[in-house]
């Protein structure tokens, strides 16, 4: 999958500007990181440390103002729209705090989207859906609108969108944000499964007790790393 | 390959926003049976106005023989033009392109009697080939002159349908006598009603038509009043009027160039200036219905920017799923087609059952029947698809253009 000694996510000197007009706010400064295959890393900080910032980039929801980034292996920073949808499609499952199941089509429908975008014929689509509802264990909860659900099964239906084209890399933004203890330590569990299946998973937190549960903890502050290590 | 998808969510965000959607599908329709009807109408109108017009009859040019206005050869101007039943055969002779021809005399002294009833209609006396120059064509059961009648001087009579109501009423016809100043003249034929705009000398359904050569004997007439003559078509018409002309100034020695010595009323002259006039008529009442139409138009490009500002969030999520440009573009547009289209379908029903119900009020003969011909359909259908992809597109391409991160963060 990747040339470079099992590293998917190689980051050098990334940094990230927003230009107001009137003012330049750097919001990610000189950023190099690295991650390889199969680790479970948490990115924590305070907000406006440039957690989502960098999550962004990393999604190739956004692209970076300076720097180098290749995910997989493939040099994704100079991209443009219909090039970072087809990573994103093909190498990132998204797993986000509010969920962003569409309300308005089903669970199953919700799942199906990726594949639907990724050109996957009508058989493969039904059989591979089916096959992620089981593995998040709502199979019969697949003919129902988001809105029926609890947050926990939203949050699994998510998953399983994720899981949806097989990605190299999930990433997920406060994923237990919007959830009950109960139903947080459900998807942590949900989370540590998927890593112990050789998953790459990359979540990003401000709660310490997430971050005590991955393998790695990267810290930013301020828009640099300050901090990289095991947990 | 999207389609099933883009219209599971159409129907989803129809059910949500009922309100909403049928104003937007109503600008549609009032748009599309506004042009529709206006086009129908005026294409109604229009082939009416040539039914009504064709009554009095096809590329025909009607002359007065007058008095000429130039000197010529050495006689002087102001001398009768007088022409004679003979100078037909000389003009069908010298004059190819002159397809039909009738020598015409008429006068309104004589009193009719049938039964006891009296009236004192326009009498015309004419030859066969008048019949079809002038659309007098005869009802069932009748017809009208022929060789024998011309040939015997006959005392038959054609006559107009409402002077056949005027004298026999409900009664037939054909058959029945009707006494010109106590002579009796069997009646031949009925006239089929006609509608007709125009006339030199009355309504064709008020009057009597009897043989030239029987009026000419009667009444003791021996020139005409005034001639008829048909072109094969409207292009003959200039060559036909210059040959008439040419062959009565030769033999009756006048100027050709003399403009009256023979007047002349070249009735194809109206039919260019009536083709031309509703050509503008209907690109008037096409362009007043298109701007209708445009109005609609522009409600549903509104309500579209609307949608992609609140599905903004929705177009984010699917672009972070790997949704490309072209999905976002194309689920826009098939929204805005598929409203304009049912629009578009409903508005064009609308304007169809008004078109089929109309005949029943009774003014066809005013305004003509509203008919929406296959050119009427295509124009309005290609008005409609313009404007619902010019609605449908800028909106879509705000949505496609939409960065992902600043979508997902509505």
């Amino acid at each position: 999958m990747s040339e470079s000694n099992g590293a998917l996510i190689e980051m050098k000197g990334i940094s990230k500007v927003y230009d107001t007009g009137k003012l330049q706010v750097e919001a990610l400064t000189g950023i190099d990181l690295t991650v390889r295959e199969r680790e479970f890393v948490s990115i924590v900080g305070p907000s406006g440390s440039g957690k989502s910032t960098l999550l962004n980039i990393i999604g190739c929801l956004d692209t970076p103002t300076d720097g180098s980034y290749r995910l997989g292996g493939e040099e994704v920073a100079g991209f443009g729209g219909d090039r970072l949808a087809d990573v994103r499609n093909r190498k990132i499952g998204f797993i986000f705090q509010s969920f962003n199941l569409l309300p308005q089509i089903t669970a199953y429908d919700n799942v199906e989207l990726p594949l639907l975008f990724k050109g996957t014929s009508a058989r493969e689509r039904k059989r591979r859906v089916e096959d992620l509802f089981e593995r998040v264990g709502l199979a019969d909860r697949m003919a129902h609108k988001p809105t029926e659900l609890s947050g926990g099964q939203m949050q699994r239906v998510a998953i399983a969108r994720a899981l949806a084209c097989d990605p190299d890399l999930i990433l997920a933004d406060e994923p237990t944000g919007n959830l009950d203890s109960n139903s947080g330590a459900d998807i942590l569990h949900v989370f540590q499964d998927l890593a112990e299946a050789g998953n790459t998973l990359l979540v990003i937190t401000h709660d310490n007790a997430i971050a005590q549960r991955t393998e790695r903890m990267v810290t930013l502050q301020d828009g640099r790393i300050t901090g990289d290590g095991p947990v | 390959m999207y389609l099933r998808n883009y219209l599971r969510q159409f129907l989803s965000d129809l059910l949500t926003q009922k309100l909403r959607t049928f104003l937007t599908v109503f600008g549609i329709i009032w748009g599309t049976a506004s042009v529709t009807l206006l086009l129908a109408f005026g294409e109604g109108f229009h082939r009416q106005v040539g039914i009504n017009f064709k009554g009095l009859g096809e590329n025909i040019v009607i002359c007065w023989p007058a008095r000429t206005s130039k000197d010529w050869q050495g006689l002087p101007h102001g001398r009768r033009v007088r022409v004679t039943d003979e100078d037909m055969k000389l003009i069908r002779s010298q004059v190819p392109q002159v397809a039909r021809i009738s020598g015409e005399l008429s006068d309104s002294g004589t009193r009719l009697r049938a039964g006891r009833t009296t009236v004192a209609p326009q009498i015309v006396g004419a030859n066969i080939e008048f019949s079809e120059m002038r659309n007098m064509i005869p009802d069932r059961g009748g017809r009208y002159l022929n060789p024998i009648d011309m040939g015997s001087k006959r005392r038959v009579v054609f006559i107009g349908d409402q002077l056949k109501k005027d004298l026999f009423g409900v009664d037939e016809a054909v058959g029945q006598h009707i006494y010109f100043d106590g002579v009796p003249f069997l009646v031949i034929g009925v006239m089929q009603r006609k509608t007709q705009d125009s006339n030199y000398s009355g309504r064709d359904e008020d009057k009597a038509t009897i043989p030239l050569s029987t009026y000419q004997a009667i009444y003791g007439e021996e020139y005409l009043d005034n001639f008829v003559f048909q072109v094969a078509g409207i292009d003959d018409v200039e060559i036909a009027k210059d040959g008439v002309i040419a062959t009565l100034a030769r033999k009756y020695r006048f100027d050709p160039e003399d403009k009256e010595a023979v007047l002349m009323w070249d009735t194809t002259e109206m039919l260019v200036f009536m083709d031309a006039f509703f050509l503008g008529f209907r690109l008037f009442l096409g362009i007043v219905g298109a701007l209708t139409l445009v109005v609609g138009g522009i409600g549903v490009s509104n309500i579209m920017n609307v949608v992609v500002e609140e599905r903004t969030k929705e177009i984010g999520i699917k672009m972070a799923l790997g949704a490309k440009k072209r999905y976002v573009l194309g689920q826009f547009m098939f929204e805005t087609l598929l409203i304009t289209a049912i629009g578009g379908a409903i508005g064009l029903g609308i304007a169809w059952t008004i078109c089929a119900v109309f005949p029943q009020f009774g003014l066809t003969d005013y305004v003509g029947d509203p008919t929406i011909s296959p050119q009427v359909a295509l124009i309005t259908t290609g008005i409609l698809g313009s404007i619902g992809f010019l609605a449908g597109f800028f909106p879509a391409r705000t949505a496609a253009n939409l960065k992902p991160v600043e979508a997902l963060r509505m």
